[in-house]
């Protein structure tokens, strides 16, 4: 174990959003998945990683009551409002249904809230597409600016980048952080990779039908638990997040620092540091590509 | 006005017309359309159990399809069968009780094929009555659950997660089909409700952009069927629901027509120059 604590400069521990104690699934005779903890706090994004099948999308529909579990106990706060993004939603072709309409589909949206959670996840000129006729990328940018319409208390998110081109991923989830800033929700998000959640995650729970680690990111990714369960690629993670986390690609091309000042290039002063991690962000994009 | 046996019918059936139109869109997205057939198959068990027992027709219909629907919805969760074989199973052999059950019934005097095809003759004041009361009472509640069931059909795990209760509108949504089987057996009888239930539902499909939308338009294309349909019958001397059931048919086939996509893309333009884009 890593650690059990919560992570360092989360505010005051207020009560649950959401929370499972020992929580598992059994069918057939098999668990899909067992002895779950995890709290999820207002303002708090908590990210569960593991490999296909590993039971992430079961704990989270334990968190959201879909399954209830056969063993341990879910608890929600009986006044959350909850945004929930699937893994997988099928939309018939006889369904006649535009993206506007969709943002409708379990509360009506309000027309403002509509067109900024489509101007925010980058698809104000798709309002009135067919949502059967959306790229998988584009799909996933209309259920996340779904659930923003919903404003909602406790948000969930089952792999909400799935399909979604490398900038965009990055975008999607500074989105998803942003939505937490600004209305304070607790998330639950779900991942395959680490790397890419790590600089917009409070708490990592690693998953392999039961918990394999769980704490702050930076410490769940130099683990030896995380790096027996994702080989070889562990290692690149925390080279990636620093680099992440060390500046950010401004839309004009110029980066900005963490310190806050603004050049045309990622290594102004060109140490020997900083091209160690660009290394690392380059082979990573290469490996990206080819699989 | 009324007291002409055809204006009866006419006045009926664009009643019964304009309820399955908005439910038979829900029999199209959720591909009920076996499941609305075993509903309807039931209904003529229900008829020889209102008889037997001397109750209400219309009452006995809807208590016996709304039996079987619930039933259908346990056994469904259970599903050791597929739901498939399951509906085929029920379908028939609920067709074959119920013919059973009437014909054993060598005392009371009926229309066997009325029963089956519909019988605009047979259509009177107090059946007026009972579409439009019934009627209006399917779509009040179709329209206060509509939120739920539409966001169930289109995701049931998103519905409940979001807490809509999607379980509670599936039981409704039952309810009213049995409702609506009840009141539309006269008209068009036991074997072809669940194709006044979807035809005009698959050709609204073609001309709406929302579900809402589409739910008018069937109910249109719903009217027309019958207006037409039923001037057919008294001209040609045909049964009512056969002949209902081919005007729909006729409607669809005339929507898959190179006219009828002009028509939608004038539609659609007229909707707006950005919806223009995204339809290209
Ligand atoms: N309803 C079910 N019945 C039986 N097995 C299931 C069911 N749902 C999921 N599983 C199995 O449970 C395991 C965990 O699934 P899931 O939680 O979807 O994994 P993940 O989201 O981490 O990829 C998988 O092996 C999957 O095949
Ligand atoms: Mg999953």
């Amino acid at each position: 174990m890593v650690s059990n604590s919560d992570p360092t400069g989360a505010p005051a521990p207020s009560s649950p959003l959401v929370s499972l104690s020992n929580a598992g699934v059994q069918r057939d005779g098999a668990w899909l998945v067992r002895g779950v903890d995890l709290a999820v706090r207002p303002g708090e994004i908590v990210t569960l990683i593991g490999p296909n099948g590993s039971g992430k999308s079961t704990t989270a529909k334990m968190a959201l009551g879909i399954l209830s579990p056969d063993e341990g106990r879910a608890e929600r706060r009986p006044d959350v409002r909850v945004a929930y993004v699937p893994q997988k939603v099928m939309i018939d072709w006889t369904l006649p249904l535009t993206v506007e309409r969709f943002l409708s589909l379990t509360a009506r949206a309000d027309p403002k809230d509509a067109r900024a959670a489509l101007a925010a996840t980058g698809i104000s000129h798709l309002r009135s597409a067919e949502v059967r006729n959306l790229s998988g990328g584009e799909f996933q940018r209309a259920l996340l600016a779904r659930a923003m319409c919903r404003k909602p208390d406790l948000l969930v998110l089952d792999e909400p980048v799935q399909g979604v081109d490398y900038t965009g991923e990055i975008a999607l989830y500074d989105l998803i952080k942003r939505i937490r800033d600004d209305l304070g929700c607790g998330v639950l998000l779900i991942s395959h990779d680490l790397h890419v959640v790590m600089a917009a995650t409070d708490h990592v729970i690693c998953l392999n039908g039961h918990v394999c680690c769980q704490g702050a990111p930076v410490a769940v990714a130099s683990s030896a638990e995380y790096r027996r369960l994702f080989g070889g690629r562990a290692s690149d993670t925390l080279a990636v997040y620093e680099h992440h986390h060390d500046h950010t690609h401004l839309p004009d091309g110029r980066v900005r620092h963490a310190d806050g000042t603004v050049t045309d290039h990622c290594h102004p002063h060109d140490t020997a540091q900083d091209h160690g991690a660009e290394g690392a962000t380059t082979s990573e994009e290469k490996t990206r590509h080819a699989g | 006005m009324l007291d002409d046996f055809f204006v009866r019918a006419l006045v009926a059936g664009i009643g019964v017309a304009a309820v399955a139109g908005p439910l038979g869109c829900f029999v199209v997205w959720r591909r009920l359309a076996y499941f609305g057939d075993t509903l309807s198959h039931a209904a003529l068990l229900g008829v020889g159990l209102a008889l037997l027992l001397q109750v209400n027709v219309t009452l006995a219909v809807f208590a016996v399809s709304a039996g079987v629907s619930l039933a259908l919805l346990a056994l469904q969760r259970r599903a050791s069968l597929s739901s498939d074989a399951l509906l085929g199973l029920l379908s028939h052999s609920a067709l074959a009780l119920g013919l059973v059950a009437l014909a054993f019934m060598t005392w009371v005097r009926f229309d066997l094929m009325g029963l089956l095809f519909g019988d605009i003759l047979a259509v009177s004041v107090h059946d007026i009555a009972l579409v439009y009361g019934g009627g209006v009472v399917v779509l009040v509640v179709l329209a206060w659950i509509w939120r739920p069931l539409f966001a169930a059909t289109v995701n049931q795990e998103l519905a409940e997660a979001e807490g809509l209760e999607p379980e509670r509108a599936n039981i409704v949504f039952m309810l009213l089909m049995a409702g609506v089987i009840a009141i539309a057996m006269k008209i068009v009888g036991v074997l072809l409700i669940t194709a006044m239930l979807i035809i005009p539902a698959a050709t609204a499909r073609r001309f709406a952009s929302g579900p809402e939308q589409m739910a008018v338009l069937a109910a249109l294309f719903g009217i027309v069927s019958v207006v037409g349909g039923l001037f057919a019958s008294l001209e040609w001397d045909t049964p009512s629901g056969p002949s209902i059931v081919v005007a729909a048919l006729a409607l669809f086939l005339a929507s898959l027509s190179p006219l009828a996509s002009w028509i939608t893309r004038a539609l659609r333009r007229s909707a707006g120059p950005q919806s223009e884009v995204m339809h290209r």
